[in-house]
């Protein structure tokens, strides 16, 4: 699914590797039985390192070196350019709900209101997404024929593989006016709760934090699901025959071996998820339609996400200070994707029994 | 074994793209030429220097593919590379002499030294803002039942503020006594990028509303109410999708919408190349002789009957003189070009044609670049 | 390895317990019931998406004007014309990205599971995790900060290979690092045990053993980037004219074509152009996947 994901790839790829996704991102390769043994080079007696081999290990150190560097790299010249802009603010740029940059002479731009719909249409998705993957992994792994498993599989990774501006187009153009009914319900009867209370936008055009939230949770289904589902693989046999013999039903085992043992990874691959779901840039400037007002924590609200703030602003990048200004919202979801995938990444990486 | 193997499978996709970039090429473009040879009594001294260069407003970028178009077919092989990178930037290009003339939706300002800035430019002398493209601004809206919805500035401007929330308001209903107005919410659909669109809109509610418009201009909505949707087309897909649904787009995206009349209090005016030329042949012109910077707050304003007045004009930025002499050469038959049989097509752009008066004001003036 | 093989509901040997209690029947009927019903929630959208945009993009995609031709010099309601610049445009952009990020991608492979030890490795890992969660607007907007604020090149097709480079580095990193830990350690040591340097060892043994699905692996990485939407946006400007020249200029790619028609062309037209160009880059994409299927097939991966 086009914007860079941390799924293992759809098709072959993860078929028959026993260490892709998240128990094989666990740093530390020298516990991995697999490793090779290069660790102890072959050294029989002392001769010096050969000078290709000197080289050719230059040349890929440097290169885990560069991948080092850039993700630095990303950061420095985000906020390089993005300061000069801060400092021209006229209002905190932390604080603040305003965003007008088209006099360059006078910014006025604040991240909150951006921050504040990404995390809604995050949540939003990541509500629907979390527990229709958790279903999805437990079937492909523990009710799905075990012939039909494989394919079944497929066609859910195959969701990855389509691109995010056909989602956009397609919620836009074909799944709005079917949710706008179901949306004009909940507002009708659960109106009451703030969040599904009257939005700023208009229900019937259909570009609002619901319908976003709806697709970008489509979206995140494979992502979810294909990492959970590893986890899921790996259950142990011992307890899940264990459980069996005692007597359990399928429901039992999977309540008493499958989720516990499971549960860190689905968590972490939600993480993962989440991180996908603040940074979709096309579907969401596909949908959501900007309000005039500020975000008032409804969900059938609309607004603009850091994201779509800046990919609908692209085309009248011309100012580099008002260009810096959409450059520190970058830099600000920057920090949050990285600290979001950083906490999913660290759930896992303690647990030596996914490897 | 399995190298040459795969190495075989990459070569085939690799060979598949080649012979893929063999085989495509661009269309004729329907109709392009049966235009050129039918309408060209202004002769154009072709030539000079090629390709020119501009930069500019991205609200004209559609007229002037249609003139570069237009020039490659009267010059033949003649072409124009126009940027589309927003006014602003237009400016800056041609006072710091990176391109040869710049486009921008509103005239050199003497306040921020783009006057003096453009003369520098020019060698000393000054340069002209040549207003070549008018593009007319629909209020559309989609409202079931009504399809002949008359408003003036005044209710345009208290609707786009949110003053009038209804459809079956009594301003509106005054306007259109026949009309079987509903008792609906009016959904306003605004731009919510930046654009002249915008700007010009507000500048005419400001100068056209009896003071209901108290939100002044700018590039941004400032109305405090409805929908924002992206880009043009995004406001018209917006509107009709909801029934009471109300924007201002170029008349271009409002051909599959219900168009408003305005009234100015001389009857209610339709939107229409005729309606559009007359406001254009109306505008006075303040800047002077050849510099024709028009007087677009008088013409928000006025009241000639059957007249439609709101209309964004976007300018040409030329040197007087003090061009290279092949450049002041493929100027002008650039210009001229755009001005005469540039114009064919230029209703299916969604800008309007020049009024043979205004079209004759501006010929003096491209004769006159030297 | 899985328990699907085992058939939960057939014991080998009848359970003491032959009655379930009514609760434990529910509960586990109902789990059964909620556990299939999202598997066809999951269902439901990718059948729904790919017959909307079947439906809505064949009659495009059947002219063969569609491949051949550009929309140079169409006004937006005129029929025909094509997407042939914009398919030529999404190719060159995805493939001079891989010519960056497979050797790249490949080395960095390499040095974690043949050399990688210790600190740098450990840092290598965990900043690949991070590049692949980079959000590709991110990426888009550092190498505009990086390529156009600060080195003063133009927008061009290049500028978005380099950002397209970012978002493959990472996806390339990993299935090439999977599919080296498969070659088995003999291969290896048979090959030292000959004398031959651990360079050549690595060239001529390992990666060729490896090649069928690190192969794989890129051409996925390819299909991927290849949709990709936000760097277009920011990084270059689109023309409805061919331009072969990756380095200056507008270029069209596909997910630019439908934006720019999404956003600026009103006519019916428009949507045509926008629905058959997306049918185009599912059929693009579908074709790398399948391609990838094939070299996964063709040559399995060795194993242990």
């Amino acid at each position: 699914m086009s914007e860079s994901s941390a799924t293992p790839t759809p098709a072959g790829a993860s078929v028959d590797s026993g260490n892709t996704g998240v128990g094989g991102r666990v740093p530390s390769a020298d516990t991995t039985p697999e490793g090779p043994i290069s660790a102890q080079p072959v050294t029989g007696n002392k001769t010096k390192v050969r000078p290709g081999d000197r080289i050719f290990r230059g040349l890929t150190t440097g290169s885990g070196v560069l991948v080092v560097v850039l993700i630095g790299l990303i950061g420095l010249f985000l906020l390089v350019q993005a300061i000069p802009s801060i400092g021209l603010d006229q209002v905190n740029f932390l604080t603040s709900r305003e965003w007008s940059t088209n006099d360059p002479a006078n910014l006025r731009f604040g991240i909150l209101d951006l921050l504040l719909v990404t995390v809604a249409t995050s949540v939003v998705a990541l509500v629907i997404a979390m527990p229709v993957s958790l279903g999805i992994a437990l079937f492909l792994t523990q009710y799905a024929p075990p012939k039909l498993a494989r394919p079944f599989a497929y066609a859910v990774d195959l969701l990855a593989a389509v691109p995010s501006i056909i989602f956009g187009l397609w919620g836009l153009y074909v799944l709005a006016p079917q949710l706008a009914p179901i949306a004009s319900w909940l507002n009708d009867t659960l109106g009451f709760i703030p969040i599904f209370a009257d939005g700023n936008v208009s229900s019937e055009i259909g570009g609002t934090i619901f319908t976003a939230g709806v697709v970008l949770g489509i979206m995140l289904l494979p992502i979810i699901t294909s990492l959970t589902r590893e986890v899921f693989q790996r259950t142990p046999v011992a307890q899940i025959e264990g459980a069996l013999a005692l007597g359990a039903t399928r429901w039992e085992v999977i309540r008493t071996t499958v989720l516990p043992f499971g549960k860190a990874g689905y968590i972490s691959a939600s993480m993962l998820g989440l991180g996908r779901a603040l940074g979709e840039t096309i579907a969401l400037t596909i949908i959501l339609l900007a309000p005039s007002t500020t975000f008032g924590g409804s969900i059938f609200d609309g607004g603009a996400t850091f994201a779509s703030k800046i990919a609908s602003a692209s085309s009248e990048f011309n100012d580099p200070r008002s260009v810096g200004a959409y450059i520190t919202a970058g830099l600000v979801l920057f920090l949050l994707t990285f600290l979001v995938n950083f906490a999913g990444r660290a759930i896992v990486s303690g647990k030596k029994e996914y490897r | 074994m399995n190298f040459k193997r795969h190495g075989a499978a990459l070569g085939i996709v690799a060979a598949g793209a080649l012979l893929l970039a063999g085989c495509g090429g661009d269309p004729t473009p329907p109709g392009g030429s049966a235009n050129s040879a039918s309408s060209s009594s202004t002769p154009v001294d072709c030539g000079g220097k090629n390709p020119l260069s501009a930069e500019g407003s991205s609200a004209q970028k559609g007229a002037i593919d249609l003139f570069a178009q237009a020039y490659g077919q009267k010059c033949a092989g003649a072409q124009v590379n126009y940027n589309a990178s927003g006014s602003g930037n237009g400016v800056k290009q041609f006072n710091g002499g990176q391109v040869d003339f710049g486009g921008s939706d509103s005239a050199l300002s003497a306040d921020k030294g783009e006057v003096s800035a453009a003369a520098e430019r020019c060698k000393g002398n000054p340069a002209w803002n040549l207003p070549m493209v008018f593009g007319p601004i629909a209020i559309a809206y989609k409202l079931d039942g009504v399809s002949n919805l008359v408003l003036n500035g005044e209710t345009t401007a208290k609707i786009f503020n949110g003053s009038i929330k209804k459809w079956n308001d009594p301003a509106i209903k005054a306007l259109n006594s026949g009309a079987n107005l509903p008792d609906k919410d009016i959904q306003v659909v605004f731009r919510s990028d930046e654009s002249g669109t915008t700007d010009n809109f507000q500048k005419y509610l400001a100068a056209a509303s009896n003071g209901a418009w108290t939100q002044g201009a700018g590039k941004s909505f400032h109305g405090g109410v409805g929908n924002g949707a992206e880009k043009s087309n995004g406001v018209a897909s917006a509107v009709q999708a909801v029934d009471g649904g109300i924007t201002y787009v170029e008349w271009s995206y409002a051909k599959n919408i219900s168009v408003a009349k305005l009234d100015n209090g001389s009857g209610a005016v339709e939107l229409t190349s005729d309606s559009v030329g007359k406001a254009i042949d109306n505008a006075k012109v303040k800047g002077e002789g050849n510099d024709l910077v028009l007087d677009l707050d008088a013409l928000y304003a006025s009241n000639t009957p059957g007249a439609y007045p709101l209309i964004l004009a976007t300018y040409e930025i030329v040197c007087s003189k003090g061009y290279e002499p092949d450049t002041a050469k493929a100027v002008k038959a650039f210009l001229t070009v755009a001005a005469t049989d540039g114009q064919a097509r230029l209703a299916d752009k969604g800008y309007a044609p020049l009024p043979k008066a205004f079209q004759d004001k501006l010929l003096t003036a491209i004769q006159a670049i030297a | 390895m899985t328990t699907a093989t085992l058939d939960v509901n057939q014991p080998a040997t009848p359970p003491a317990f032959q009655h379930l209690s009514t609760g434990r029947r529910v509960k586990n009927g109902i789990a059964t019931a909620l556990v299939w019903l999202a598997f066809l929630v999951a269902v439901i959208p990718l059948v729904w998406v790919l017959v909307s945009v079947l439906a809505r993009g064949a009659h495009m995609v059947a002219n063969a004007d569609w491949w051949q031709q550009s929309l140079g010099g169409l006004l937006g309601d005129d029929v025909g014309g094509g997407v042939y610049h914009a398919i030529y445009g999404s190719l060159v952009q995805s493939l001079m990205c891989a010519v960056i990020a497979v050797p790249i991608g490949l080395l960095v492979a390499i040095y974690l599971v043949e050399y990688g030890r210790g600190r740098l490795a450990k840092a290598t890992t965990f900043m690949v995790d991070i590049l692949s969660g980079v959000p590709s607007i991110v990426a888009a907007l550092f190498i505009y900060a990086m390529w156009i604020t600060t080195l003063g090149f133009n927008r061009s097709g290049f500028a978005v290979s380099l950002a397209l480079v970012l978002l493959m580095l990472p996806v390339v990193v990993r299935s090439s690092e999977d599919m080296l830990r498969l070659v088995p350690d003999e291969l290896r040591e048979a090959s030292y045990a000959l004398g031959i340097p651990k360079w050549k060892t690595i060239v001529k043994i390992v990666i060729p053993t490896a090649l069928s699905g690190i192969l794989t692996g890129i051409m996925l990485a390819l299909a991927r980037v290849m949709g990709e939407t936000a760097p277009v946006l920011v990084l270059v400007g689109y023309s409805g004219y061919i331009n072969y020249d990756l380095f200056s200029g507008e270029m069209a790619s596909l997910p630019l074509l439908m934006n720019s028609e999404r956003v600026s062309n009103p006519s019916p037209i428009g949507t045509d152009r926008i629905w058959g160009a997306a049918l185009t880059l599912v059929i693009i994409i579908a074709l790398f996947n399948l391609a990838a299927t094939l070299l996964s097939r063709l040559v399995a991966p060795k194993k242990k």
